[in-house]
């Protein structure tokens, strides 16, 4: 953050400086690049250091170089699955195209390749399920919000719900879910993967509330002054919400979004790893019961790359919210 | 004289969780259209409530307010209001604060190139037209004020209800601002009715200046009438033997027979309690206004 920051400032100033700040600010983004890659350092020391005073039934707990060895490995296993498939599908296109050859009124049917899905698919489909839920739960939370900010009776009949469901883990709700949508999502031909809808609900349910709550509080904290000119105007209903409660609300419903964000992937990946469901959940899952000696490497490769999304994921949120807040600063 | 305002035999209670507090008995006051009417007291003398009831914020306990012959039940931009901290939509600019007003009063009455015009105009009367894009946050105090008179006076309103509204800056961005404010009112003869602490003020702007008794149960305690003729000149007045003496008549009544009688450092307490925020809010920006304004 500080960094970027400083970056950005340092790239506006340079063309107006002379030797001198030159060397300031030289060793301004030394100090705001030296002291993360300085914990970077010491971080990796300190696990290759610890790392071999472990013991596992899997052997010794893998060092960094280990670990970048497995995520070059993940990497190549992904791409020789691509060529496999691209090899497959070329195949079947030959086969077809030969036998049309000779048989022109022949319907083909093309065959979808059925090979086990990579690391690399496993975080596409972890992305899309955090992202499906994170929006169904914020198409639920933000209008719920807003209505329970304007009104004191439906707050009230709502926040005793709220508090009761808020601090309920996924883990137990994952197997109502499994049940429910088992027994209601029946279609012949459905146009989601059952699994991906459990994964999806149980995110949603869990990462409801921060927004939720978080929008209520923007809503009913609307300065009395603009209320007032809203009342002088004779404001609608619908504009008075529109032009008055939303862009108040704005800056305290993002930071609710935000967090809902961050709770959804922890949420997630836990749901994956018990439901078996796809995704880096699940990859982290089959990774523990494979039990090979590589395994603890691929899972701290996971570990990395859930810790990295999510980081991107807060970015992302971060940028939206400026973006959108209205207010100076963050 | 057939009066455009009337405020009559009005009391407000408001229920406290210590039992009822009477903050106004028997209010009367006519108003004229085109006058200039001020209304002074000190802290808690019900001023405030008096232009709220106006407004329509709020509702008389008992008695009624007239205004163009219907009685006032709820706000509406007939009435406008300036409010002390100008209470602009901070994410919206200078320009999209009037347009909200125009767009909304205007609905079906003026074409989309009138109501631009109209903003235009209004904005340009209050020396603004300079900073159309810019969001509050980005002027100064004084500035700000000068967009929620614009936003007020767009509305077309019969009466302009007026909250202290240059309380919250330094003297010299004041009287711009007054100066600003008389000329508009030259103009346009709008009927004002203002809420002030200040005594310069009141004199320099008024055509009454409505002085209130110390509540609770507080009322209007005399009327003083500014036959000071117009266009009127600070400078001028500065030296003129009735202005003194029209000032005096107020001091007299502020500090003679309305002294404060609750005691002092309580009041002051709460007075700079309440008044802390706004003063450091406006502080910084209406420094930097003393240049961009004069």
């Amino acid at each position: 953050m500080n960094t970027t920051s400083l970056v950005s400032q340092i790239s506006a100033r340079l063309p107006d400086t002379d030797r001198d700040s030159l060397l300031r600010y030289s060793r301004q983004l030394l100090r705001g690049l030296g002291a993360p890659l300085l914990g970077l350092a010491l971080f990796l020391l300190l696990w290759q250091f610890a790392a071999q005073k472990v013991d596992t039934s899997l052997g010794k707990f893998p060092g960094p170089l280990a670990v970048a060895e497995q995520a070059v490995n993940l990497y190549d296993e992904h791409a020789a699955e691509r060529e496999k498939a691209a090899a497959f599908y070329q195949r079947q296109e030959d086969r077809i195209a030969e036998r049309l050859a000779q048989q022109p009124e022949w319907q083909p049917t093309r065959r979808s390749y059925t090979g086990a899905p990579t690391f690399l698919d496993q975080i596409g489909t972890s992305l899309i399920t955090v992202l499906a839920g994170f929006v169904l739960a914020s198409l639920v939370a933000i209008p719920l919000g807003i209505v329970m900010g304007l009104s004191r009776f439906v707050s009230n009949a709502v926040n005793p719900l709220v508090q009761l469901f808020r601090p309920v883990s996924p883990l137990a709700w994952l197997p109502l879910v499994t049940l429910v949508v088992s027994a209601v999502y029946t279609s012949e031909d459905p146009m989601f993967a059952r699994s991906f809808v459990v994964s999806m609900i149980t995110v949603t349910l869990c990462c409801l509330w921060p927004t939720l709550i978080n929008t209520a509080v923007g809503v009913t904290t609307v300065s009395q002054d603009l209320n007032n000119v809203s009342q002088v105007l004779r404001l609608g209903w619908f504009t008075h919400v529109r032009k008055i409660v939303l862009p108040s609300a704005i800056p305290m419903m993002f930071t609710g979004l935000r967090v809902s964000l961050g709770i959804a992937w922890m949420v997630l990946i836990a749901a994956e790893m018990l439901a078996q469901n796809p995704g880096l959940g699940k990859f982290v899952w089959d990774e523990f019961q494979n039990g090979s000696s590589q395994s603890l490497s691929r899972i701290m490769v996971a570990v990395l790359a859930i810790g990295l999304i999510g980081f991107a994921l807060d970015r992302l949120m971060l940028m939206a919210q400026r973006r959108v807040d209205w207010q100076k600063g963050d | 004289m057939k009066h455009l305002l009337e405020i009559s035999a009005v009391d407000m209670r408001f229920t406290t969780p210590k039992g009822t507090f009477e903050a106004l008995k028997d209010v009367n006051l006519k108003i004229s259209e085109g006058e200039f009417v001020s209304l002074i007291g000190h802290s808690g003398c019900g001023k405030s409530t008096v232009l709220n009831l106006v407004g329509g914020l709020l509702q008389a306990s008992s008695g009624g307010i007239i205004l163009d012959g219907k009685e006032v039940s709820e706000p509406g931009p007939e009435r406008a209001i300036v409010f002390q901290n100008h209470s602009l939509l901070p994410w919206l600019t200078v320009w999209q604060n009037v347009e909200l007003a125009v767009k909304t009063v205007f609905k079906g009455k003026k074409s989309r190139a009138e109501m631009r015009e109209w903003i235009a105009h209004n904005l340009a009367l209050v020396n603004m037209s300079h900073a159309l894009d810019k969001r509050p946050d980005e002027i100064s105090g004084g500035m700000k004020q000068r967009v929620g008179i614009a936003r007020a006076l767009a509305m077309q309103p019969r009466v302009l209800l007026m909250d202290e509204p240059f309380g919250a800056l330094d003297a010299l961005t004041r009287a711009h601002l007054q100066d600003t404010l008389m000329e508009i009112q030259r103009d346009l003869n709008n009927t004002v009715i203002m809420i002030t602490h200040d005594v310069d003020e009141a004199v320099l702007l008024s055509d009454r200046i409505v002085m209130m008794t110390n509540g609770p149960s507080a009322t209007v305690g005399e009327i003083l009438p500014i036959d000071l003729p117009r266009p009127r000149d600070r400078l001028e007045l500065a030296d003129d033997a009735h202005y003194n003496h029209l000032r005096h008549e107020v001091l007299r009544f502020l500090y003679e027979k309305q002294r404060k009688v609750e005691n002092i450092p309580a009041a002051e307490k709460k007075a700079a309690a309440k008044k802390k925020p706004d003063a450091e809010v406006s502080e910084a920006p209406t420094r930097r206004a003393v240049g961009s304004d004069l």
